[in-house]
């Protein structure tokens, strides 16, 4: 069995995803071949090797230095006469529409964030959440090649070994391209949220602090966002501490207290980190969706009747803003920071 | 400019979804029109009002989706149309790709279309990609900020990394997240204009489609595994608490 794992990277460095996907494919038992997209992304395809790839596609193009699907898609779809038996990519921004398009220009289906996959002869039967993870579902693809997006940090990370080497074909970039990327207008500096291996979050309650006198002359809501802001430094405050990304529920987004990028829950972003630190959420049924596969779970909250214990393992009922400081200073201490 | 909103009706997202008897419950919650589809109507209203421009909500349902379209006509668009068909009892991504960009190249002459990033019940978000490749238009998706100057989309999309601006020239299709701003709720004058609204209803020969293969199917539905979590509740000072929720996070190995 054939399949190509496409090497998402962002400007030359590759997501984790990428790799967990050609360690998925090789577990199959099939022969893998790394697509590596890009301009002076050549170091990658070696990474790519040394990850268990056993041959690499390089398309390297100055052309290619912003990923754009349209011309991904159609790179890749005119990259070999031998059709794979699947193409894995990681599920991102990118990964999910080069899956889409993949699918139309190779007349196939995609079977989309994907977490956990066997296989069946040729075919591969994946289970994958809907309804933000409610339910789960096991699809198959009955054309060729079989599409398949993983979600991150579902399927473990391959070791690498240095120095494995392979044959890299090089593959021309078409360049039919209806969209120009101008740049970024902002960049998140911070820990992304679907990649974290942690992931502390705050919710309506960070903005609840009794003791904090906001600055004289806000109206109620711009004290209420001040109060909120110095809510998340104490989020933040452990986050940094654990590097950690920084979540929150909807309730604290929609009060405006901290961009829609952190949301997580079944209208923000699904995560599922080794821990998860819930500081003054409730628990909604929505949030939880977003985050109850987390390995392990704590909730800080001063309602002990909150819906979040039910899903936590360790609970503190209480109050964040003198908890949560102390938790950072005991992380501090022990972690040698 | 011509405009198209494809909507889709989904079960409300405070529905306790369980699988019962080999189906999707939700029990006694009421199908609305899909959150994030709410967004894309507003983000074709506002081009509308800022352009010019007539925008026309799709659906692919049954009779009850009709429902979802009132909704957007209520919010301001001009015209709606459901897709319903025998034929289309099941589906996967590419096949709804087909039907919209057929309806699509039927209305013609369309300029834009807007979609959600995804539906709160498949997860998907393939759709939007995939009606523009089929139709050849660029894909502008999960778009935040979107501006139409000189001829020219220029739009601001939520991606892992940050917002990338991106432009493209018509046709087009976007997907609109949540960033863009609140959707407008439907006004007092829109409901009753809706409410008599008369809904067309394409078939798939009204498409000059065949019935669609799809090629995705769902083998089997499952509840997810049960968490029996046993919540370990730990008290004391604020010091007392934070000595022993650390030793006892250290413990689990997670960091």
């Amino acid at each position: 069995m054939n399949i190509w794992v496409f090497i998402d990277h962002f400007k030359g460095t590759a997501l984790p995803t990428s790799w967990e996907a050609v360690g998925t494919a090789k577990s199959l038992g099939a022969t893998v071949t790394g697509l590596v997209l890009g301009s002076g992304v050549e170091a990658l395809a070696k990474q790519a090797f040394e990850y268990g790839a056993d041959s690499v596609f390089l398309s390297d193009d100055v052309a290619l230095t912003d990923f754009r699907a349209e011309v991904f898609s159609a790179t890749i779809a005119a990259a070999g006469a031998d059709r794979p038996d699947a193409i894995i990519l990681p599920t991102n921004s990118r990964g999910r529409e080069l899956a889409a398009m993949l699918a139309i220009d190779l007349k196939s289906g995609v079977l989309v964030d994907v977490t956990g996959l066997e296989l069946a002869g040729d075919r591969l039967i994946v289970t994958r959440p809907i309804y933000s993870g409610k339910i789960m579902q096991k699809e198959m693809c009955s054309a060729k090649p079989q599409i398949v997006t993983l979600r991150g940090r579902a399927f473990p990370k391959p070791a690498q070994t240095d120095g494995k080497t392979g044959e890299i074909r090089n593959i021309p970039a078409k360049l039919e391209a209806l969209t120009t990327v101008e740049g970024y207008a902002t960049s998140d500096g911070g820990v992304s949220l679907a990649d974290a291996g942690v992931i502390v979050s705050g919710g309506r309650g960070v903005s609840n602090n009794p003791s904090l006198q906001p600055p004289a002359g806000l109206d109620e809501k711009a004290a209420e966002i001040w109060r909120a802001q110095q809510g998340f430094k104490l989020v933040g405050d452990l986050s940094s501490v654990l590097g950690a990304a920084m979540g929150a529920s909807r309730a604290a987004v929609d009060a405006g207290y901290i961009p829609y990028s952190h949301q997580v829950g079944q209208t923000g972003k699904v995560v599922s980190p080794d821990l998860y630190i819930a500081c003054g959420i409730s628990g909604a049924i929505q949030h939880l969706a977003g985050m109850r596969s987390s390995k392990v779970i704590v909730a800080i909250n001063k309602d002990a009747d909150a819906p979040i214990f039910k899903v936590a393992r360790y609970g503190v009922v209480g109050d964040l803003f003198t908890v949560l400081p102390a938790i950072t200073e005991a992380f501090k201490q022990k972690l040698g920071k | 400019m011509k405009i198209v909103v494809c909507v889709k009706q989904v079960p409300d997202t405070a529905a306790k979804i369980a699988v019962d008897n080999g189906k999707i419950a939700w029990g006694d919650a009421p199908l609305v029109i899909n959150p994030w589809d709410e967004y894309g109507v507003e983000a074709a209203l506002q081009m509308k009002e800022s352009q010019g421009a007539t925008v026309t909500a799709i659906t692919i349902g049954g009779e009850s989706a009709v429902d979802a379209l009132k909704h957007a006509l209520a919010m301001g668009c001009d015209d709606a149309i459901l897709i319903n068909d025998p034929a289309l009892a099941t589906m996967d991504t590419q096949v709804v790709a087909q039907i919209l960009s057929s309806a699509v190249r039927k209305l013609d002459a369309v300029d834009l279309v807007f979609f959600g990033r995804e539906g709160v019940d498949g997860n998907s978000g393939l759709v939007a990609s995939q009606t523009a490749r089929l139709l050849g238009f660029a894909s502008l998706t999960l778009a935040s900020v979107v501006k139409f100057e000189a001829g020219t989309l220029r739009v601001e999309r939520a991606t892992e990394e940050g917002r990338q601006i991106v432009t493209s020239k018509l046709p087009a299709v976007m997907s609109i997240v949540k960033d863009y701003g609140e959707p407008r709720y439907p006004s007092f004058m829109g409901i009753r204009k809706a409410s008599k609204a008369v809904i067309p209803i394409w078939t798939l020969a009204d498409l000059g489609m065949a019935a669609p293969n799809p090629v995705v199917s769902t083998i089997e539905i499952l509840n997810p595994p049960s968490r029996e979590v046993n919540c370990e509740i730990i008290s004391g000072t604020p010091g007392e608490i934070a000595d022993k929720l650390v030793e006892k996070i250290l413990a689990e190995k997670v960091l």
